[in-house]
C-alpha cells in the first residue's frame, strides 16, 4: 500500500476515533461555567480564571437531590448486581450441560431483553406493577434492571465458559474432587473474569437505565440518570454537565485501571 | 408515599405502625410544579418559610402541566403528590373528575390588612378545588440581537419571517398559540375563542401555523424556552414572562418581552383528592398563599400576586415587570380556561399529531 | 461421572433465571400485547350498557339501553368516574364528554329524566354503534389506529383523516433512520476496526484504540446526549469554531440538533461501539495467511481486500449491522433529548401515548406493531444472511 493511502486510512481513524471521544471531551470546560447556560461566556473564552466558576460542582455537592439520586442509583445497582450476576452466572453454567434444541430455546428467552426495545418493557412493565402498586417503588425497578442486566452476565460468563477446557474437569474428577469443590477450585477462578465483567456490565447497566426508571421512579426514587433527564430537558443546567464531567472521569480511571490490570496480567503470563 | 416518623419515639412507633392513617402529621410533602425558575421562586418564597416554620420538608417534583402524571397515578393505585401547582384549565378539569379536594376559602387567612380572603383574592382566584397564587402571561419574547434594525413589535410579527427572519420558539401544547395564530389572521380578540369553536376556525389557525412550522424549533418545559432564547437557538419565542424577566434582570440575558395581546392566566395550588397528608397539604396551601409570601415571591419571578394584600409590599421596580401593570395590561386577552377545559382534549390530540406530521 | 446428571443439573442452574425473565419481563411484555387488544376500561365503567347492548340489533336506537345507560352514568358519578369515562368516549369521537359531563350533571339534578331529553345527540344512531363498539372490551381498534386506518360507525375499514394519520410514516421514517444509522456506523467502524484489527499498529495503539472505543461505550447515554447538545447548538461549539473560522455568517449558524440530524449524529456515536467491536473480535480472529496468500500470488492489495478480506469479515458485519438496525429501531432516549420535533421516532409516540395522552391502548398497540417488526428481523435476518452465505 502506498504511503499517501496509508496516511489518508490513520488520518480517516483519527477523524473516527475523534468523533468518538471529543465529545465527551468538550463538557469538562464548560462544566465551570459560571452562568446557567450551556454556552461559554466571553470571560471564559478569554480564559480570565475569574470567568471560570465551580459553582455547579458546588451545587450537585450540595443538593439533596443529587445526593438522593446518588444514593439510589447506587443502593439500586448493589442490590441488581449481586442479583443479576448469581442468576447471570447459574444459567451460563447451566445452559452448556443442556442438550442443543433446549439450550437454544432457553437462550433465546434469556437474550430476549437484549432484543426488545427497552421502551416496550417499560411500558409493559408499568401494566404489570399497576395493578400491585409496585409502580413508583424500588422494588419494581430492580426487578426490571435485574432483568435487563442478567442476560449480560450470561453472555460474559458463556464468552469465558467457551475458552474453559472441559478436561480440567474430568481431570479433578478423576483425581477424586467432589463437583462442588472442583466448582470452586478449578471452574470459579478460570471463569473469574467472565464473571467480574459480568458483573460491571450489570452494575453499568443498572446504573446507567433511564428509561425503566422514567417510567417507574417517584419522587423518593429519583436516579442519577433521572436527574441528567432532567437536568437536560427539563430544568438545564451546567449542574449536569458537572456529574457529566465526573462520570467521564469515573469511567476513564476505571477502565485505565482495567486495562493496567489486565496488561500486567498478561505480561505476568497468565492467559487473558 | 412516605409518611415516616423521624425520631423513634412511642408516638413516632405508633405512627409507623399507623403509617397510613391520620393519626400521623406528615413530615414531608411532594409538590409538584413546572420547574425551573418558577419553582425556584415558590422555594425561597413559600417552601423554605414553611420549612422553617413547620419542620415539614418539602420535596419538589417538576412536571409540565396537564393532568396525565396524575390521573396515571390515581389509576395504577401510587398517588405520591400531594399538592399540584395547576392552571386554571387543569384546575376545572381536574376539580370535575375529582382528582382534587375541595377547599374551603373560609378557611383561608385574611390579609395582612385584616381584609376577609373572599375579598382579597382577586375575581376568580378562588376556586372551589385550588387557591390562586400568581397572574402569569404567555407574551412573545425575543433575543434583542437578532433584530439589529426594526424590533418585532405585534403579534404579527411572529408569523412575518420576511420582515422579522429567524427562528421561532413555540411550546408543545397548543394554548394561547392558536388564539395568536387566529389574531394574527385578522380576527379580532373579542371573536378569538368563538371562531376557534368552529372547525373551519381551527383549520385556518393550524393553516397559520403552517407558514412558520419549519422555521420553530418546540419545547416543552419553561426551562427550554429560556435556554433556546438565551443561546440563541431561537430569534422569537412564545413564552412565559416572568421567566424571559429572571433572565433579563438575573442573568442579564439582551432579551426583550412583547406585551402586545399578552393572553393571561392563572396558577392555583391544589390539593390532591386521597393524599394521606392532606392536614399538612392544606396548612402548606394556606401558608403559602398569605399576603407575604406571595409578595415574596415577585422577588423571584414577575408574576403578580392572587391576593390584593401583597400588592402594596411589591417594590415599584418590580411591579412595572408584572403582567398586571398598566403598561403592560393595555390590550391584554384573558385566557379562557372553560372553553379549553371543554375543548382541549380534541385539540391537543390534533397539536400532537401536527407535530409530527 | 458426576452423581447428577449433567442436563439435570443445567436445568436446576438454568431454570432460576428462566423463570425470572418470564415473570419480570416476558410477563410485562405479554400485557402490553393484551392491553392493544383488550381495553375493558369503557365496559367496566358502564356494566350494564354493556350488557344490553350486547344483545342489541345495531338498527335504531335501543330504547332498551337508554335505561342501562341513566344507570350506568348515575354509578360514574357517584363514584367521581365520570370525568374518565367522558374522556375516553371523548376520544372515540370529539364532543362526548361535553355530551357526557352534561347528561350526568342533569341526572344528578333530576334523576329520572330521558337522555333524548337532555340532549338531542342521544338521538343519534351513530352514537349508539359508538357505544356498542366500545363497550365490548375486545378491541381492534388501536391495532387499526396505531396504522392510521379507523372503523367508520357503519363498520367499514377506512383510513384516519388526514390530521390524524401519521403512524404509517413514523414507522417507515423510524425504519429509514435505522437503516441510516446502520449504514453510516457500517462506513465509520469497518476501517476502525480494521486499523485496530492490522497487527501492525502495535499494543499500544491497539490499547488506545480500544480505549477510545469503550470510553464512549461505557459512558451514560445522557452524557452523551448532553456533550453533543454542547457541541452541535446554534451557539454551540462547532457554530462558533465555524464562525469564528469565517466560514459561515452570524445569519448562517447550521441547524445541527434538536432535528433529524441532531438524532442520527447522536444515534451514531451511541451505536457506533456496536458496529465495532463484534466487527473486530471476528477480524481478530481472521487467519493473515489467507491474505497473505493472496498477496504473494500477485493480487494488487485493494483486489486482495476486496476479494478475500471483505468477505471473510461478512460475518461480523453482519453481527455488527444487525445490531445497530434492530437497537435503532427501538431509540426512544436520544431523539427524546436531541430530535426536536422533526427526529422524533416511534418509541416516542410511544412514550407520550403512556405519559401524556394516557392513550395506553394506542401506546400497547404500537409497541406490538414495533415488537413484530424487531423479532420479524431478529428472526430472519441472520437466517437470510446465512443463506446468502455470510456465514463463513
Amino acid at each position: 500500500m502506498n504511503r499517501l493511502a496509508r496516511f489518508g486510512f490513520y488520518l480517516l481513524c483519527g477523524l473516527i476515533a475523534a468523533f468518538l471521544v471529543l465529545p465527551l471531551l468538550v463538557i469538562v470546560p464548560l462544566s465551570f461555567n459560571p452562568e446557567p447556560y450551556f454556552s461559554f461566556t466571553p470571560a471564559m473564552l478569554q480564559l480570565d480564571p475569574a470567568g471560570w466558576s465551580l459553582r455547579w460542582y458546588r451545587e450537585i455537592a450540595e443538593s439533596a437531590q443529587w445526593r438522593l439520586a446518588l444514593r439510589n442509583s447506587l443502593g439500586i445497582a448493589a442490590v441488581v448486581t449481586p442479583l443479576a450476576t448469581l442468576l447471570g452466572t447459574m444459567a451460563a453454567l447451566g445452559l452448556r450441560r443442556l442438550p442443543t434444541r433446549p439450550r437454544k430455546m432457553l437462550a433465546v428467552i434469556i437474550a430476549s431483553p437484549l432484543v426488545v426495545p427497552v421502551i416496550l418493557f417499560a411500558t409493559g412493565i408499568y401494566f404489570f406493577l399497576a395493578p400491585l402498586g409496585l409502580t413508583q417503588s424500588f422494588a419494581g425497578i430492580i426487578l426490571a434492571h435485574t432483568a435487563l442486566a442478567a442476560p449480560y452476565v450470561v453472555v460474559t460468563v458463556g464468552s469465558a465458559l467457551t475458552t474453559f477446557d472441559e478436561r480440567l474437569l474430568r481431570a479433578a474428577s478423576i483425581l477424586g474432587s467432589p463437583p462442588l469443590s472442583t466448582f470452586f477450585k478449578v471452574t470459579l477462578p478460570l471463569i473469574a473474569p467472565g464473571i467480574a465483567s459480568g458483573a460491571l456490565f450489570a452494575f453499568v447497566t443498572s446504573f446507567d437505565e433511564a428509561v425503566i426508571a422514567l417510567f417507574l421512579a417517584g419522587y423518593d426514587q429519583r436516579t442519577i440518570p433521572l436527574q441528567m433527564w432532567s437536568g437536560v430537558r427539563d430544568q438545564l443546567s451546567p449542574a449536569v454537565l458537572a456529574a457529566a464531567t465526573l462520570m467521564v472521569l469515573l469511567v476513564t480511571i476505571v477502565m485505565l485501571g482495567a486495562m493496567l490490570i489486565a496488561r500486567s496480567a498478561r505480561s505476568a503470563g497468565t492467559r487473558r | 408515599m412516605v409518611i415516616a416518623c423521624p425520631k423513634v419515639s412511642s408516638a413516632a412507633l405508633l405512627c409507623l405502625m399507623i403509617t397510613y392513617g391520620p393519626a400521623c402529621a406528615a413530615d414531608a410533602l411532594t409538590i409538584a410544579s413546572f420547574g425551573g425558575q418558577y419553582t425556584a421562586s415558590q422555594k425561597k418564597s413559600q417552601y423554605e418559610p414553611f420549612t422553617a416554620s413547620t419542620g415539614v420538608t418539602i420535596k419538589s417534583v417538576d412536571y409540565n402541566g396537564g393532568l396525565a402524571e396524575l390521573t396515571a397515578q390515581v389509576r395504577s393505585g401510587t398517588v405520591s403528590w400531594d399538592v399540584v401547582d395547576v392552571e386554571l384549565q387543569d384546575l376545572d378539569r381536574g376539580c370535575a373528575d375529582g382528582l382534587f379536594e375541595k377547599i374551603d376559602p373560609a378557611q383561608l387567612p385574611a390579609g395582612s390588612d385584616g381584609v376577609p380572603a373572599i375579598k382579597d383574592f382577586v375575581t376568580g382566584s378562588l376556586h372551589e378545588c385550588g387557591v390562586g397564587t400568581v397572574i402569569w402571561s404567555n407574551v412573545l419574547a425575543f433575543s434583542d440581537p437578532a433584530f439589529p434594525d426594526a424590533k418585532p413589535s405585534r403579534i404579527e410579527d411572529f408569523f412575518d419571517l420576511e420582515r422579522f427572519p429567524g427562528r421561532r420558539g413555540l411550546p408543545k401544547r397548543p394554548h394561547a398559540i392558536l388564539e395568536w395564530a387566529l389574531m394574527a389572521d385578522g380576527v379580532a380578540p373579542s371573536e378569538v375563542y368563538g371562531v376557534l369553536a368552529t372547525p373551519e376556525g381551527l383549520d385556518r389557525a393550524f393553516a397559520k401555523l403552517d407558514t412558520i412550522k419549519y422555521h420553530a424549533v418546540f419545547w416543552e418545559t419553561g426551562a427550554q424556552m429560556i435556554q433556546l432564547l438565551a443561546d440563541g437557538e431561537v430569534a422569537l419565542s412564545a413564552a412565559y414572562n416572568g421567566r424571559v424577566q429572571s433572565a433579563i434582570s438575573d442573568d442579564a440575558k439582551p432579551l426583550k418581552i412583547i406585551w402586545d395581546r399578552q393572553i393571561w392566566n392563572a396558577d392555583y395550588y391544589a390539593v390532591v383528592a386521597g393524599t394521606q397528608a392532606k392536614n399538612t397539604a392544606f396548612d402548606f396551601v394556606r401558608f403559602a398563599t398569605g399576603t407575604v409570601p406571595l409578595a415574596e415571591q415577585t422577588k423571584y419571578i414577575a408574576y403578580g400576586p392572587a391576593r390584593r394584600s401583597s400588592q402594596p409590599l411589591i417594590a415599584p421596580a418590580i411591579a412595572a415587570t408584572l403582567p398586571t401593570a398598566p403598561a403592560n395590561f393595555n390590550n391584554a386577552l384573558a385566557f379562557d380556561a372553560a372553553w379549553w377545559t371543554a375543548h382541549g382534549d380534541a385539540i391537543n390530540e390534533r397539536y400532537a399529531a401536527w407535530l409530527v406530521q | 461421572m458426576n452423581a447428577v446428571s449433567p442436563s439435570r443439573a443445567g436445568w436446576a442452574l438454568v431454570l432460576p433465571l428462566v423463570a425470572f425473565i418470564v415473570i419480570a419481563f416476558l410477563a410485562p411484555i405479554a400485557t402490553m400485547l393484551l392491553r392493544s387488544v383488550h381495553d375493558p376500561e369503557i365496559a367496566d365503567l358502564m356494566p350494564r350498557t354493556r350488557q344490553t347492548l350486547a344483545r342489541w340489533d345495531g338498527i335504531g336506537v335501543p330504547q332498551m339501553a337508554t335505561e342501562a345507560v341513566t344507570a350506568d352514568l348515575r354509578e360514574a358519578s357517584a363514584t367521581n368516574q365520570i370525568g374518565r369515562l367522558a374522556q375516553r368516549l371523548n376520544r372515540e369521537r370529539n364532543g362526548l364528554r361535553v355530551l357526557i359531563d352534561v347528561t350526568a350533571r342533569h341526572l344528578e339534578r333530576e334523576p329520572d329524566t330521558k337522555l333524548s331529553r337532555i340532549d338531542p345527540g342521544w338521538s343519534d344512531p351513530a352514537l349508539w354503534q359508538i357505544l356498542a363498539r366500545v363497550t365490548s372490551p375486545w378491541t381492534g381498534q388501536h391495532l387499526l389506529n396505531a396504522l392510521d386506518l379507523t372503523v367508520t360507525p357503519d363498520g367499514a375499514m377506512v383510513r384516519q383523516e388526514e390530521a390524524r394519520r401519521l403512524y404509517v410514516d413514523l414507522f417507515l421514517r423510524t425504519a429509514w433512520v435505522a437503516a441510516l444509522v446502520t449504514l453510516i456506523c457500517a462506513l465509520l467502524g469497518y476501517p476502525y476496526a480494521y486499523a485496530y484489527a492490522m497487527a501492525a499498529a502495535g499494543p499500544s495503539l491497539r490499547a488506545l484504540l480500544l480505549f477510545l472505543v469503550l470510553l464512549p461505550f461505557w459512558t451514560s447515554l445522557l452524557v452523551r446526549a448532553t456533550a453533543w447538545i454542547v457541541l452541535l447548538q446554534r451557539r454551540g461549539v462547532i457554530n462558533e469554531g465555524l464562525l469564528a473560522a469565517g466560514l459561515i455568517g452570524e445569519t448562517g449558524r447550521l441547524d445541527l440538533i434538536y432535528n433529524m440530524t441532531g438524532t442520527i449524529i447522536v444515534m451514531v456515536h451511541v451505536l457506533l461501539p456496536f458496529f465495532v467491536l463484534p466487527l473486530y473480535s471476528v477480524m481478530a480472529g481472521l487467519p493473515t495467511s489467507y491474505v497473505r496468500a493472496s498477496a504473494s500470488l500477485g493480487a494488487h492489495p485493494v483486489r486482495t481486500f476486496a476479494r478475500v478480506y471483505l468477505p471473510l469479515t461478512y460475518p461480523g458485519v453482519a453481527a455488527g449491522g444487525l445490531l445497530v438496525f434492530i437497537l435503532s429501531l427501538g431509540y426512544y432516549v436520544t431523539p427524546a433529548l436531541v430530535g426536536g420535533r422533526t427526529g422524533q421516532l416511534i418509541s416516542n409516540q410511544i412514550a407520550f401515548h403512556m405519559q401524556r395522552s394516557l392513550n395506553w391502548g394506542l401506546a400497547a398497540a404500537l409497541g406490538t406493531l414495533l415488537l413484530l417488526a424487531v423479532l420479524l428481523l431478529a428472526l430472519t435476518l441472520p437466517r437470510l444472511a446465512e443463506r446468502g452465505g455470510l456465514r463463513a
